[in-house]
């Protein structure tokens, strides 16, 4: 089920989301005040890891592959070390650096103005359907193209159709060619399909998907391969698992992100006139986070909290665990569902429902929890968690005794 | 360096290593100054001038072409927690190749964090961010004939950057230089100014104190300078003797010849809301309030401008501020950096200022 009302979804009355908002806004008002330099710090450092790996990854595979005791060692070792570097690059920096977070620095060398990522993707396209399309319409079904991207029926609002028998199989070639379907992302294949998309625009695009990827191809297929000289399928090779490595697991987390149960779709009766408030509200009920330690956290490119992303997609990713704390401390405090769990079992789930949409819903039941019911308890706390009443409303008036109810 | 050419060829083809960055962005984890994608310089060395003011000697890295014009001043940006805050100060070292530095003289302002910091917080050895040289305020090559140079304070800096390419060219014309400072001690350069005076027949230097004599009063040019219509003058200093000075030149019909750097114009904080916007590269312009965000000003005169949430969140609409000042009407805090990237759709104006669109 769709969810068209978030504040009836929750049974929480209109002063309590307006309140939620403002709570979330002070978390965010605490982070950007204690933005510092040992953030500044983080980011720097992560850079500087990941060039290095970039750089130890290609020399190792240049020189390691030369000699044949070496060759195999090299070839794991450097596919390893450009996978690495390739994953930190796309997640934990490019794609949050995309998102202004580090915009505060006032560095020009790391700013979302003018940020390009290790990836097909122009990151203009990204900017528009990622950072836009995606997080202000998150998994509003019609407006966010992130609900299977065009290409998979994740919800069951979707309709059925038997090109959706195949989802097993282009589940698969998404994730092996994950890079090259973001490179697709901002095209809006399923407009493309229906004819709707401006021709002149399409163009635009393709032409920028298109330099961006040869450069990318002539780097990674052409030009490493052919400074290895006659070792050059070794190196190609190489770095063809590098990217199929990175594109796994880039796959794997992003469908963690709104897949699993529990990540809710909305139909646009919500967006209509939604507060900031109800944005927030939104953004909590239609993300999924997984857990984990530092490390893992980092190489998801802090996607394992990605309903502290989701709310606050500008603040710097190394401080998401701090602001995962006091969110959750609010969703319990107002009875808000809050999806997470381990990350076998969020991406299993996710998986399981691109099987099961694959097949028409009447041969298949939904896994989408049933709402919140709010405990007796909280209700009846709920009037005076609220703020006081303001005098100058009168002594009584219907919104109030409906909130009440 | 006459091989400049072939290298910038080099470092293209590299690119096509290190495609979507440049080669450049690993150079300089190796060497900070390895880098011409954003010019920066090493602090070499900070020398105590006087009291409340040093000069900073800085090796800039690639990409420095040392060939500014004396008397103009560059931006230096320094990371204080984290975030990178950028003044402009006057190069004070004269244009040339070979030297491998840049020198600038910063005084401490009392309510100036920045310059505090410059002067007394700054490790040698630290990186900081340089843009290229501006400014009109220039000493014309061949100099003019003769010279009147009004200084008052830290004004003395450009004057400084003329006087000692004058020297080291020896072209050193008919110059009177009158340095106003509080006292003695906070006279910068003094030292130097003498053994120029010494050095050069035609400078003539007057020194005031205006602790103890007061400030220059502008009718007693006749009698410092008996021939100052007759002169290019050249003034530097604070606001107050800048518009004192103009006046005076203005009412005797010579502000042709009158050349001024306003070194620290400060806007007052209150009332500067609101102001025309300029759209760069569309050449529109629009009056905007105080309350009007920069994205429904330009939307309103008619620019294309970039946007996406509307809400501060995506950064879509982020565009290059390249003068004045606009305020995150969210928060408050303000912008004014040069060529400082702003969120369109959160700020507004606070005065006038120019957007690269």
């Amino acid at each position: 089920m769709a969810i068209s009302d978030v504040k009836e979804y929750t049974h929480l009355t209109e002063d309590e989301v307006d309140q939620i908002g403002r709570e979330l806004d002070q978390i965010r008002t605490e982070i950007e005040e204690s933005r510092g330099a040992s953030d500044a710090a983080y980011i720097n450092r992560l850079i500087k890891i990941q060039r290095g790996l970039a750089a130890a990854g290609r020399v190792t595979l240049l020189v390691g592959t030369q000699f044949k005791e070496t060759r195999k060692p090299a070839w794991v070792l450097g596919a390893g070390l450009l996978g690495l570097h390739k994953i930190l690059e796309n997640m934990e920096i490019g794609h949050n650096v995309m998102h202004g977070q580090w915009d505060w620095m006032n560095d020009p060398e790391i700013h979302s103005s003018n940020w390009e990522w290790d990836t097909a993707q122009p990151a203009e396209q990204w900017k528009h359907s990622h950072n836009y399309i995606h997080h202000q319409f998150t998994n509003v079904l019609g407006y966010d193209n992130d609900i299977g991207y065009g290409i998979l029926r994740m919800a069951r609002e979707q309709k059925w159709s038997p090109y959706n028998l195949g989802q097993p199989i282009y589940n698969s070639l998404l994730a092996t060619l994950f890079e090259w379907g973001v490179a697709l992302h901002d095209l809006d294949i399923e407009r493309i399909r229906k004819g709707e998309k401006d021709p002149k625009e399409m163009k635009r695009q393709l032409k920028q998907i298109f330099r961006k990827g040869r450069n990318q191809i002539l780097k990674d297929y052409v030009v490493y391969p052919a400074l290895a000289g006659k070792q050059w399928k070794t190196v190609l090779t190489a770095n063809v698992a590098a990217n199929i490595t990175r594109n796994l697991w880039s796959y794997m987390i992003i469908f963690c992100g709104h897949f699993p149960d529990g990540a809710v779709h909305f139909t646009e009766e919500e967006i209509e006139d939604e507060t900031r408030a109800e944005w927030y509200l939104r953004q909590i009920l239609g993300s999924a986070n997984f857990e984990g330690g530092r490390m893992l956290h980092i190489l998801s490119g802090s996607l394992g909290f990605q309903i502290e992303h989701h709310l606050f997609p500008d603040l710097p990713s190394n401080r998401y665990p701090e602001i995962a704390e006091k969110v959750q401390a609010l969703a319990a405090k107002y009875d808000i569902p809050y999806t997470t769990g381990p990350l076998y079992r969020q991406y299993g789930q996710a998986l399981r429902t691109i099987m099961k949409l694959s097949l028409p819903n009447s041969w298949t039941s939904s896994d989408q929890p049933e709402p919140p019911t709010p405990s007796h308890d909280r209700k009846r706390r709920g009037d005076d968690e609220r703020p006081s009443r303001r005098t100058e409303l009168g002594g009584w008036s219907r919104s109030h005794s409906e909130a009440r109810g | 360096m006459a091989s400049t050419i072939p290298w910038e060829r080099v470092r293209r083809s590299a690119s096509k290593l290190t495609t979507p960055l440049h080669p450049d962005d690993y150079l300089r984890l190796v060497n900070p100054l390895w880098s011409a994608r954003e010019l920066r310089g090493r602090v070499e060395e900070v020398i105590p001038e006087t009291e409340d003011a040093a000069t900073l000697v800085i090796k800039p890295g690639w990409g420095w072409r040392y060939n500014h014009k004396p008397g103009q001043y560059v931006g230096i940006g320094i990371q204080v927690n984290g975030k990178f805050q950028w003044r402009s100060y006057s190069v004070s070292s004269p244009p040339e190749r070979g030297r491998g530095t840049i020198t600038i003289t910063v005084r401490a302002m009392p309510e100036g964090k920045l310059s505090s910091h410059l002067v007394k917080g700054l490790e040698p050895g630290t990186i900081v961010r340089l843009a290229l040289p501006e400014g009109d305020f220039v000493l014309p090559d061949p100099p003019p004939q003769r010279i009147l140079f009004l200084v008052g304070g830290s004004g003395v800096t450009p004057v400084m950057a003329m006087l000692r390419t004058l020297d080291r060219r020896g072209t050193m014309p008919d110059v009177v230089m009158h340095y106003s400072s509080p006292t003695e001690d906070r006279m910068i350069f003094r030292d130097e100014l003498d053994r120029l005076e010494q050095k050069h027949d035609g400078l003539t230097l007057h020194r005031l104190h205006t602790d103890i004599d007061g400030m220059l009063d502008l009718a007693d040019l006749d009698q410092i300078c008996p021939d100052w219509r007759e002169r290019e003058t050249y003034a530097c200093g604070p606001g107050p003797m800048l518009d004192a000075i103009t006046e005076h030149f203005e009412s005797n019909g010579l502000e042709e010849h009158l050349h001024l750097e306003r070194f620290s114009l400060e806007l007052g904080g209150e009332g500067g809301e609101g102001g025309t916007i300029t759209f760069q590269n569309s050449g529109k312009t629009i009056e905007a309030d105080g309350a009007t965000t920069v994205l429904e000003a330009g939307e309103e005169a008619g620019v294309g401008m970039p946007y996406g949430c509307r809400m501060g969140i995506c950064h879509t609409c982020t565009l290059t501020l390249i003068s004045g000042k606009v305020r995150d009407l969210r928060n408050g805090s303000e912008f004014d950096s040069p060529n400082e990237p702003v969120q369109t759709c959160v700020t507004a104006a606070v005065g006038d200022c120019t957007l690269d669109i």
